[in-house]
């Protein structure tokens, strides 16, 4: 336990609602990211999976959208320490996305438009952890959380689910992302409080 | 990364919501303008809250440190911290955090900051870190702000602008200006980024710090006048908190 802090009671969270260690319940939606907010004509997107050599597999947004969809209710944990619950999606399984790759590949970089990336094993990624969402509350996923479509990887830290995804390269050898390289925890689990680089 | 205990060791009001707060803290690691700091507040029985805070002051190698908190009427440990931390008392700190929304005095591009709000802190910081590194680095601050009452920092500023090799700043007010100002309350629109931020042509590195709904709108200014997505770096912050 820390110094006390002389005449500081806090606001706590009810008892019944378990959060990871460190956050604390939010009910709107906050934004945070590095740069500006890109926009990408339908049209123009496309998403796809590469080795780092050649690409395994492209989707345009017609074809991307004909793949099976799962609605998703899943809790949000920001390494900025708010946590919001049972978020509602539509998204395509990146078991779905990932399902005719053949890959010994053990680690994956999420790319984004902007070039915002992303690292984290594969094996994250699949067994119905992480989707491609596309709709948020039952509307199109707005240009500021992510649209046309995020990554959604909600047992991560949010910085994790990246916003406009193009593509995902799959790696043997892990390497760092985005925030990852600037101070971030490689893996960013919230119940083990994985926030920083160095530990806790 | 580890906790340290800083001591207050001054407190200045900066307007009548926010609040400059000095700290003494041995062995603190120094930092880099534009990173923040998580604070804790632990309660008597154990509770602790964590919130992050930008630092205001510039990198130094003395353990001295200065953040500036603005206090959010919902917020749980903003109140705390604006109203009831008294000078001598000890604070929990870890950090330094971020190494995007930085300036390093190694820079000599043009730099066009742009705040909203207590958006101003971080750059303040790098203000103060190009002044001490005697960095020749061209600076200008557009600075959106409510009131002039609102201005942080608002002596300092003035006496930096006053200097003739120093920073350019403009200042937006959006809901009261004061007596004989040129122009007319409004938020930051395409002509006042057109006539006080640096052309795009010099691709100056631009770091806009504010809400998110002003970051947006900046953002999309500045890329209409031909800045270039990754010369423009935004640190946001939402109504319930995030970094201040």
């Amino acid at each position: 336990m820390g110094i006390i802090s002389r005449g500081f009671s806090g606001r706590r969270t009810s008892a019944d609602v378990k959060l990871p260690p460190g956050q604390y319940l939010t009910t709107d939606f906050p934004v945070l990211s590095a740069g500006p907010t890109p926009h990408i004509a339908l049209e123009k997107w496309e998403f796809t999976i590469d080795d780092g050599a050649r690409v395994l597999r492209r989707w345009d947004w017609k074809s991307f959208r004909e793949l099976p969809t799962e609605n998703i209710s899943v809790d949000l944990h920001c390494v900025t320490r708010w946590s919001k619950l049972g978020t509602h999606w539509e998204g395509v399984s990146l078991d779905t996305i990932l399902a005719e790759i053949e890959t010994d590949a053990e680690y994956a970089m999420v790319r984004s438009y902007g070039g915002y990336t992303t690292n984290l094993p594969l094996d994250d990624l699949r067994n119905k952890q992480a989707w491609i969402a596309f709709r948020f509350d039952d509307e199109d996923l707005a240009p500021e959380h992510g649209g046309p479509a995020r990554l959604l990887v909600p047992h991560l830290y949010l910085w994790k689910s990246a916003k406009w995804v193009r593509g995902i390269t799959l790696m043997n050898d892990d390497q760092p992302g985005f925030w990852e390289r600037l101070g971030y925890h490689n893996y960013g689990d919230p119940w083990r409080e994985q926030r920083y680089s160095g530990g806790e | 990364m580890m906790w340290h205990v800083g001591t207050v060791i001054a407190l200045q009001n900066e307007t009548a919501t926010a609040r400059t707060i000095a700290l003494q803290v041995p062995g603190w690691p120094g930092h880099i303008a534009g990173q923040h700091i998580d604070v804790r507040l632990t309660a008597p029985d154990g509770y602790s809250a964590v919130r992050s805070y930008s630092i205001a002051s510039t990198p130094s190698s003395n353990g001295r440190m200065e953040l500036t908190v603005e206090r959010l009427s919902d917020g749980e440990v903003s109140p705390y911290l604006t109203e009831q931390l008294a000078v001598d008392d000890r604070l929990e700190l870890r950090g330094p955090i971020g190494g995007w929304f930085v300036w390093r005095p190694r820079q000599t591009e043009p730099v066009q900051l742009i705040a909203g709000g207590s958006g101003v802190v971080p750059l303040m910081a790098m203000i103060r870190s190009r002044a001490s590194a005697a960095s020749a680095a061209p600076f200008r601050l557009l600075y959106s702000v409510r009131e002039p009452g609102a201005v942080f920092y608002r002596d300092e500023l003035r006496a930096i602008s006053d200097q003739g090799d120093s920073v350019q700043i403009t200042y937006a007010y959006t809901r009261a200006v004061p007596k004989n100002w040129p122009r007319s309350v409004g938020r930051i629109d395409a002509d006042l980024i057109a006539n006080s931020t640096w052309p795009s042509r010099l691709t100056p590195t631009c770091y806009v710090c504010g809400p998110t709904s002003f970051v947006e709108s900046v953002s999309v200014l500045l890329l209409a006048c031909g800045n270039k997505p990754d010369k423009i770096r935004t640190e946001r912050f939402g109504p319930t908190g995030g970094r201040q």
